[in-house]
């Protein structure tokens, strides 16, 4: 039973330093010269922080973390605003019409983003929302997903306490805002989670709909000053943007981890 | 407002901006996407009907095909690389041990990270000179491994990098599978004289199908979006061997303005997810209680 154990252990333990060895070795490798990066010895020899300046001369990283919190702000309170509002419309009141536009939603989710792409694009370039963070903001400003958990989660409150409140003299809003959510804080952190991580790793449609560089979102920011040659082909300037695309979100896991884990692993009920 | 409430039913109101969002954003791309399907346009100049000239160009597409071969080469060594070890590590999670917490956030992390950031890291490990993974071979007297600069070996890199990304989640995906499974079973089947092999293919297995089959489902699709892995990495060079999906139709639009071509793709590629996604549920998917 001992040695099953010891087993047990240096298997995870291995898998640990797999999942961790990369994230480590490029902290270290952002503060190594460039000629160091391929040194297998993991602690810079000479620490530099010219990695850093280069990353601060060549793009403007500050500007799209700006923008990047912008979208993601924004996107995020739409998501919980509109998905909650309609997810409660589509659960807690009867009216005509109403199981017809659920399908419709499901459907949304079921339809491949490859079909859509295209269209949405053009809608965008006839809109004029080209080099807009507007552009990035709208099409996913509601989505069928968001709906889908908010209506899950409030058809487990009870009706009396709906009923009560509509008794009360409460409008469907005071009912959504007074009674619902101050009940539904779980299916809030989720969706916003969800929203949070997804936008603010998206990179192919901020690559579609922005060009103008000081418009540009942080990852796109990122993929593009480590593809096209901005940064010199330095390894370590490229790290060195990677490092600081990935801190806001790793921080966010670190402190939230138990939602953002129990949030992601219910994206797999989507299927 | 109050006017409007009493004239509507409130619950059709706050359904409005959805439903407004619905037609612009959904129902209007798709109906627009079909009529693309007929039409040459690089959105600058006036579109022309060209028939089923885009359907006739997709069928004798060397490169669209090279593209599904590239996403089928993908999944079959992602999917059940995924599989093998995110249950080798959610059965050893499940066991009675110390710090289950500590070895979950850390599998996971990769899962919270943009595919940018993890891209960029492989670009290096991968690298054939001096990256570390080469070095490691190295060091136990391996031969070094061509891993984004062959094309037999560029595609494999990529689905093993994607592996280490996403696997975090099938972990506890599995986990919260492997405890749904009653004791009992296990109890009935040890006093039937079973060994930890029948018990692990007669009770495991089957019982975690739902979640195997959620594995395949989120694979199929991923990597049917696969785009900015090669788009960093190899731009889907060498020789088109990690052009994906979204890649080509990402190319065919935004680099030579062929819309109406990049629709066709984008509807072809959707019917092939589609396909194999009901194909793997009819082969995979089993059913639990006859």
């Amino acid at each position: 039973m001992k040695t099953k154990k010891t087993g047990v252990y240096i298997v995870l333990i291995i898998g640990a330093l797999v999942f961790a060895y990369p994230f480590v070795w490029m902290i270290f490798s952002t503060f190594k010269p460039d000629g160091e990066i391929g040194n297998i010895r993991l602690l810079p020899v000479d620490w530099t922080i010219i990695n850093y300046q280069l990353v601060l001369d060549r793009i403007p990283i500050g500007k799209g973390f700006i923008n990047s919190v912008i979208v993601t702000g924004f996107v995020t309170t739409f998501v919980v605003i509109f998905g909650s509002i309609t997810g409660y419309s589509l659960s807690r009141i009867k009216w005509k019409g109403r199981d017809t536009l659920f399908s419709i939603s499901l459907l949304t989710m079921m339809v491949p983003f490859q079909i859509t792409l295209i269209p949405t694009y053009i809608l965008i370039v006839k809109f004029g929302l080209t080099d807009n963070l507007a552009g990035l903001i709208i099409p996913t400003m509601v989505t069928g997903f968001s709906i889908l958990l908010f209506r899950q989660s409030f058809l487990t409150i009870p009706q009396d306490l709906i009923d009560a409140a509509r008794l009360d003299g409460c409008s469907e809003l005071g009912v959504l805002m007074r009674v619902i959510f101050p009940l539904s804080k779980p299916a809030i952190v989720t969706v916003a989670i969800l929203t949070f991580v997804a936008n603010w790793n998206e990179v192919l449609w901020p690559l579609i709909v922005i060009r103008e560089q000081s418009l540009m979102t942080m990852p796109q920011m990122v993929a593009l000053f480590a593809v096209g040659g901005g940064a010199d082909a330095s390894v370590g300037a490229q790290l060195a943007s990677a490092l600081l695309l990935a801190m806001p979100v790793v921080i966010a896991y670190l402190i939230f981890q138990k939602y953002f884990i129990k949030s992601l692993a219910s994206t797999g009920l989507k299927s | 407002m109050k006017e409007l409430f009493k004239k509507f039913n409130p619950g059709f109101l706050l359904s409005t901006p959805y439903i407004i969002h619905l037609m612009l954003f959904f129902i209007y791309p798709v109906i627009f996407s079909i009529i693309l399907i007929f039409n040459r346009w690089d959105i600058v100049t006036p579109m022309e009907f060209v028939g089923f000239k885009n359907v006739e160009r997709i069928l004798m597409d060397e490169v669209f095909l090279q593209s599904i071969i590239n996403t089928g080469i993908f999944l079959v060594l992602h999917i059940p690389l995924q599989i093998v070890v995110a249950l080798l590590f959610a059965v050893l999670l499940n066991e009675e041990i110390r710090a289950r917490g500590f070895f979950r956030t850390l599998y996971f992390l990769p899962v919270v990270v943009s595919g940018v950031v993890v891209t960029i890291i492989f670009q290096q490990l991968f690298s054939y000179d001096d990256g570390l993974l080469n070095q490691l071979l190295q060091t136990i007297n391996l031969p070094q491994i061509p891993w984004l600069v062959s094309s037999a070996w560029a595609m494999p890199s990529i689905a093993l990098m994607a592996t280490w990304k996403n696997v975090g989640l099938y972990i506890i995906l599995f986990m919260a599978g492997l405890q749904s499974i009653p004791e009992q079973l296990y109890e009935a089947a040890r006093l039937d004289g079973s060994n930890t092999w029948q018990r692990f293919y007669y009770i495991t297995l089957p019982m975690i199908n739902p979640t195997m089959v959620t594995v395949f489902v989120l694979s199929i699709i991923g990597g049917f979006s696969l785009f900015i892995e090669p788009y960093v990495m190899t731009g889907g060079g060498p020789m088109n061997s990690t052009l994906s999906a979204v890649l080509y139709i990402y190319n065919q639009a935004f680099n030579f303005g062929h819309m109406g071509y990049a629709a066709t793709l984008g509807l072809f590629f959707a019917a092939i997810i589609f396909t194999v996604v009901s194909l793997q549920r009819k082969f995979v998917e089993t059913e639990l209680y006859q």
